[in-house]
């Protein structure tokens, strides 16, 4: 009999009971919450009159609807403050594990706290109101993300009716260049297997490349898998899993922890496990990515060329070309490194932690932002990661450039809150979004790593950051 | 939930690959707290041409003449007639109760987005996924007719054209099953909480630290 993958793993670990036809009962040891996908699951509990299953395994947090600035006015918008007191309501009357209210000292990106906190730990499964959960598949965790009738479901049962996704392995083999990160594999790789590559599978990443990334950086990976389809992406546990959780305030202490470790141990892949699905990619050929569509797949390597659609023989795809070229007010054939841009976002749950921050700064130090770009905005993934910047004088660095210290939150990753792109705006960004209108109406976004977005915004242009390292 | 098993609807064809949750229901609309609602707000960013806000009077609001579903002749459409990897992006099942509030009680693509496609059974949708060839002929025959309909039956899983022709789709046993008598899946499971009991036991002696 074939070994097991990690997934196979993480899943027989948490099959409560299994029917005929494949439907699962899975239990669920972490459900995060935020304010935008969980109110309608909380009326509908108390409707029901229903509690919750296991309130401590719950760790929530606002996020979406936050400012980022003038938190001592509060939230100005009606609607988005109520959002948000309801959250505050709703975990007073259900309870909680975490709750970090608004400007609480540790509130950020829910994606970003779960971590930071030893929340999210090897082994696990872990659910939320949102698809960027697949960021925790980092830790060996099967996570991703369910929508509020299961955020409901998990509250009221613990559990999750679901079905085994297939295997695919992404094997990154090699070095990467320098200047190339892990957002650049995470897109290079959905630029290969496509928007809905990894539909119905589970992704595990391996490989050389993989395995020398950084915590954050697997998290950045992963976080992206959905972009590929995917609804979980996932990362093998090491010794930098060990390391990264050790001491922090949920992670296991003293027996406990030496027990964790061990078990842990036991969840990589066997060598002789079966994927449904192999990709491939060599670390050395990857160039730092820049989106020039509306799809993550509409990805380019940063001395490429934005595509003509009379390339293209499928018509849907031609249609698909000429819409996002149209939509995007790009030429066919232009370089990247002339498309000029008018803003820069730098944050999210994909790239807004403190590695991000420190790339960033390190090609903005002694720089200043060029005169035609309107702003840049830097947004920590979290009260700690700010802390943590501005002990290391991050913050100094990015005024000292004319970008904006700002407050932790989602941003412009969804403009839920007031910052956005207004209509023909054109946004260098390090989040994971490219679709129409996500970081406004009729504003348009290039999805880089966060070094590129910070080159960007100093030269006014995508140039090609390896020959600023 | 509430529960489906026949429909003979009008078709909307939306002739785009990749359509994404923010296109289906944009992000300003999520501030609500409500499950309801959201309907006049489907695709807001396609359908008009000024910009959309939660409570805005949408009879008020100028509409995108090149938007097809404004055409007088889908405004009473039931079935959606979409592209590959209808759903993709974000999670929001705002998607779902959007087009469940237009009036749409059925979907059908080459392709669905996995957590789209979920969410879609928890509200009484049926996505039916159809082959290429299948979905190519259906649009032909859509966008050439003033009113077409096609013949949805759950029980027995297949979707009859106007001229008679029929094509079968898959469904999970227990999904038809719940979408067949609208059953609430927390009821269904919490049948089970026995078995969650004894798991749960079982998974705190093995691994104490999750339950610190």
């Amino acid at each position: 009999m074939a070994g097991k993958t990690l997934y196979d793993k993480l899943w027989d670990s948490h099959l409560v009971r299994e029917e005929s036809d494949g439907t699962c009962l899975i239990y669920i040891d972490r459900h995060l919450m935020h304010e935008v996908t969980s109110p309608q699951a909380f009326e509908g509990m108390r409707l029901a009159s229903r509690l919750p299953w296991r309130k401590d395994s719950i760790v929530a947090v606002p996020d979406h609807n936050t400012p980022t600035d003038h938190w001592d006015k509060g939230i100005q918008e009606p609607i988005a403050r109520l959002q948000v007191e309801t959250l505050d309501a709703n975990i007073k009357e259900f309870g909680a594990l975490v709750y970090f209210p608004f400007k609480h000292e540790n509130q950020g990106i829910i994606h970003v706290i779960g971590p930071e906190n030893g929340t999210t730990l090897p082994g696990m499964t872990v659910v939320c109101g949102d698809s960027h959960t697949s960021t925790h598949g980092a830790f060996g965790t099967l996570a991703h993300g369910i929508g509020t009738s299961e955020v409901e479901h998990v509250l009221a049962t613990q559990t999750l009716v679901a079905k085994r996704s297939k295997r695919m392995l992404v094997r990154v083999e090699g070095q990467l260049n320098k200047g190339v990160t892990a957002k650049d594999i995470a897109l290079a790789v959905i630029g290969k297997i496509g928007t809905a590559g990894g539909t119905g599978y589970a992704i595990e990443f391996g490989g050389s490349a993989i395995r020398s990334l950084s915590m954050e950086g697997r998290m950045t990976v992963c976080n992206l898998a959905i972009e590929g389809g995917a609804r979980a992406g996932l990362v093998a546990p090491d010794e930098k899993t060990i390391v990264y959780l050790k001491g922090r305030t949920f992670a296991p202490k003293g027996q406990d922890w030496d027990r964790a470790v061990a078990y842990w141990a036991t969840l990589p892949s066997d060598p002789d496990a079966v994927f449904d699905a192999v990709v491939e990619l060599k670390a050395e050929d990857i160039a730092p990515q820049v989106t020039w569509g509306t799809s993550p797949e509409q990805v380019l390597a940063v001395g490429g060329r934005v595509p003509n659609p009379a390339a293209e023989t499928d018509p849907v795809k031609r249609a698909g070309i000429e819409r996002a070229l149209h939509y995007m007010g790009l030429t066919a054939d232009m370089p990247i490194t002339d498309i000029k841009v008018d803003k820069v976002f730098i944050g999210s749950c994909t790239n807004s932690r403190i590695e991000d921050l420190r790339a960033a700064a390190g090609i903005a130090k002694g720089k200043q932002k060029a005169a035609s770009v309107n702003q840049v905005l830097i947004v920590p993934g979290s009260g700690q990661v700010k802390r943590q910047a501005e002990a290391e004088g991050l913050d100094k660095i990015f005024t000292a450039a004319g970008f904006e210290w700002r407050e932790p939150g989602c941003s412009m990753c969804l403009a839920m809150n007031a910052d956005r792109l207004v209509a023909g705006e054109r946004c260098a960004s390090t989040s994971n979004r490219n679709f129409e209108g996500r970081q406004g109406p009729g504003g348009r976004t290039h999805l880089v790593s966060p070094e590129m977005a910070a080159a960007a915004a100093i030269a006014g242009h995508f140039v090609d950051v390896r020959n600023q390292i | 939930m509430k529960s489906f098993q026949q429909l003979k609807g009008l078709v909307f064809p939306l002739d785009r690959a990749n359509v994404d949750t923010d296109a289906i229901i944009p992000k300003q609309f999520l501030k609500s707290i409500k499950r309801s609602g959201f309907g006049p707000y489907l695709f807001d960013e396609w359908r008009y041409l000024d910009y959309g806000e939660p409570d805005m009077d949408c009879s008020q609001r100028p509409l995108n003449p090149d938007f097809l579903l404004n055409q007088p002749r889908y405004q009473r459409a039931q079935i959606l007639l979409a592209r590959d990897n209808f759903g993709c992006g974000s999670s929001r099942e705002h998607a779902p109760w959007a087009i469940d509030g237009f009036g749409f009680q059925v979907i059908i693509a080459p392709s669905f987005a996995d957590i789209f496609f979920g969410n879609c059974y928890k509200n009484g949708l049926l996505p039916i996924v159809a082959s290429a060839g299948d979905i190519d002929r259906l649009f032909k025959e859509s966008l050439a007719s003033d009113a077409y309909y096609l013949d949805v039956n759950l029980e027995k899983q297949t979707v009859t054209l106007p001229s008679g022709d029929a094509f079968g789709f898959d469904i999970t046993p227990h999904r038809k099953h719940c979408l067949l008598n609208g059953l609430d899946e927390i009821g269904l499971t919490l049948q089970h909480a026995d078995d969650i009991k004894t798991f749960e036991a079982r998974h705190k002696a093995a691994q104490p630290w999750l339950f610190a």
